[in-house]
């Protein structure tokens, strides 16, 4: 069972299907994660970015709306086929989902402290004090006063710390993955910093694997081991972070990189992609 | 600088604060704070904060779609910030204003025939119907989108296409200057790049002057002849590309700076 990788995703693909129309918005997707290591997709709106990492523990419509085929293997267990209930201990549990708008995440009527409780209370049934384990999870996320913001509701706090919470809920249940679907689009830059400055800290400390879904190269260079590119729901090219960022083998990623505005070249005219490379808009 | 389009002097927009007991006078809300500017004739003025700061106020408190505490608003010497609404109409046609959301900025029930002509209808009440259609043939084409699209509706556009959509709608009646608020916040690096280009074009094809507000440092680096720093109602920090991102004074300016990624 050694040679069994955390994740093994073999040529996953997802179906919608809207009558009689079908529509495949992801196929051939393929690839391994080991413990620890954060794997970066990148893609443009409609590349099937989030609906494939979506799909991993079946966080998607269910059939006949829509179909996927392929295999997804946690620790050596098959997830696709995996009853309701055993997956929703998966959802949450070993793998986790942190999503854009932390605002839209969070429920507006329950406090924040209710929420992370929740998720503790469901995964954790043996935690005694579940009160004290929330706190703890707030502090650890770098919320100043934890135990006061425990009793906070969402509208009360700002987009930074909600979206700390959103990780702190993620992680009480001490997940093996977290999914973090653009965590930091919705935030200022400098709050983007901090939000990925938190992630390489709990990722060193806890050896958790990431998978982080985004469109920004330079959190991609920053922040993940190896990066792979999705265009119009398959995967065009995949490696090692500096590999890809020096070097290109699809035009696709070429052209995407081409086209990011850099510091001190003003007025440049911006490169654009061509098009057939453009993900039909 | 050369020939001022537009200048701000001692702009503030405060809003009425909330008391903590009732007996308390609140402080008011500053959300800009005894600012000054100038807009060149023909150049782009980028300016840059993050949420809160007060760029979007500054942009909107121009064009009076939030109200002026103090200060003045000079266009071509003219004082346009104590005009009233009705007053103001001759620089609605001047001014205009590109929004940050594709999405909630065109109307979802008007085909956009109807979304172009409107401001047609409000400034060159004298044309005729055959005549507007052909001018909103003419802007759809000027942003680079074939003009059979007219007759269909914003849901039916991606986001690219309907920031040119509201970029073809401000062009309409041939202003002078337009406010750009976050125009490809938004969107997807691809598309953010053929928007950045057309913004650009139109600027060299009709002498078009921008305030470009926005929080990615390089995409306003990129289009920017000179840069206001924003933070907390005031200009910390203003200056050309090359001094704000050579030579940062400010520590909020250099905290801006370590926050764009490099690769």
């Amino acid at each position: 069972m050694s040679a069994e990788p955390l994740l093994k995703v073999q040529d996953l693909s997802v179906t919608f299907r809207n009558g009689d129309r079908e529509t495949v918005v992801a196929q051939g997707v393929s690839y391994e994660l080991a413990a620890g290591e954060v794997l970066a997709v990148v893609g443009e709106s409609g590349s099937g970015k989030s609906v494939t990492a979506l799909a991993l523990t079946r966080l998607l419509p269910p059939a006949p709306g829509c179909a996927l085929g392929g295999s997804v293997r946690l620790q050596g267990v098959e997830l696709l086929g995996l009853p309701e209930d055993r997956l929703a201990k998966v959802r949450g549990g070993a793998i986790a989902y942190i999503f854009q708008e932390p605002g839209s995440s969070l429920n507006p009527v329950y406090t924040i402290g209710f929420q992370i409780g929740e998720a503790i209370a469901l995964h954790r049934p043996e935690t005694k004090d579940v009160r004290a384990e929330v706190v703890r999870a707030l502090a650890e996320v770098h919320i100043n006063e934890p135990a006061r913001v425990a009793d906070q509701y969402p509208h009360e706090l700002s987009g930074g710390m909600q979206q700390r919470a959103m990780i702190a809920m993620a992680l009480a249940c001490d997940p093996k993955i977290l999914v973090a679907d653009e965590p930091t689009t919705a935030l200022d830059v400098t709050i983007q910093k901090e939000i990925m400055d938190l992630l390489a800290r709990l990722r060193r400390e806890r050896g958790m694997s990431i998978i982080l879904i985004t469109h920004n190269f330079g959190i991609v260079a920053n922040f993940a081991d190896k990066v792979q590119v999705m265009w119009k729901g398959r995967i065009v090219e995949s490696g090692p972070v500096a590999r890809v960022m020096r070097e290109q083998t699809h035009p696709y990623t070429k052209a995407l990189i081409a086209c990011i505005p850099r510091l001190g070249q003003r007025r440049r005219r911006l490169t654009t992609l061509s098009e057939e490379l453009k993900v039909s808009r | 600088m050369s020939d001022p389009l537009l200048e701000i002097k001692g702009l503030s927009v405060h809003y009425p604060g909330r008391a903590a007991w009732f007996f308390q006078k609140a402080a008011p809300k500053k959300a800009v704070d005894d600012i000054s500017f100038v807009v060149p004739k023909g150049k782009t003025v980028g300016l840059v904060g993050e949420s809160g700061s007060g760029k979007t106020t500054t942009g909107r408190a121009i064009v009076k779609l939030a109200p002026l505490t103090a200060g003045s608003i000079r266009y071509q010497g003219q004082d346009i910030g104590a005009l009233s609404n009705a007053a103001f109409l001759p620089w609605r046609k001047k001014i205009q204003m590109i929004f940050q959301d594709p999405y909630n900025s065109l109307n979802p029930r008007a085909d956009i025939l109807s979304i172009l002509s409107e401001p047609l209808e409000i400034h060159f009440p004298a044309m005729s119907r055959a005549d507007r259609e052909a001018r909103c043939a003419e802007l759809l084409r000027s942003v680079q989108l074939p003009a059979e699209h007219l007759r269909r509706h914003p849901h039916e556009f991606s986001g690219g296409q309907r920031q040119r959509i509201g970029i073809a709608r401000a062009l309409a009646v041939q202003p002078e200057l337009i406010i750009c608020d976050e125009p490809v916040s938004a969107l997807d690096v691809s598309v953010q790049a053929e928007v950045v280009n057309l913004l650009q074009d139109l600027q060299e094809q009709f002498g078009l002057t921008y305030l470009f507000i926005a929080h990615d440092l390089a995409v306003v680096e990129h289009v920017s002849d000179h840069i206001l720093v924003m933070s907390r109602g005031r200009i910390v920090e203003q200056g050309t590309p090359a001094q704000i991102l050579g030579d940062p004074q400010e520590a909020y300016t250099k905290t801006l700076l370590a926050a764009v990624p490099r690769f």
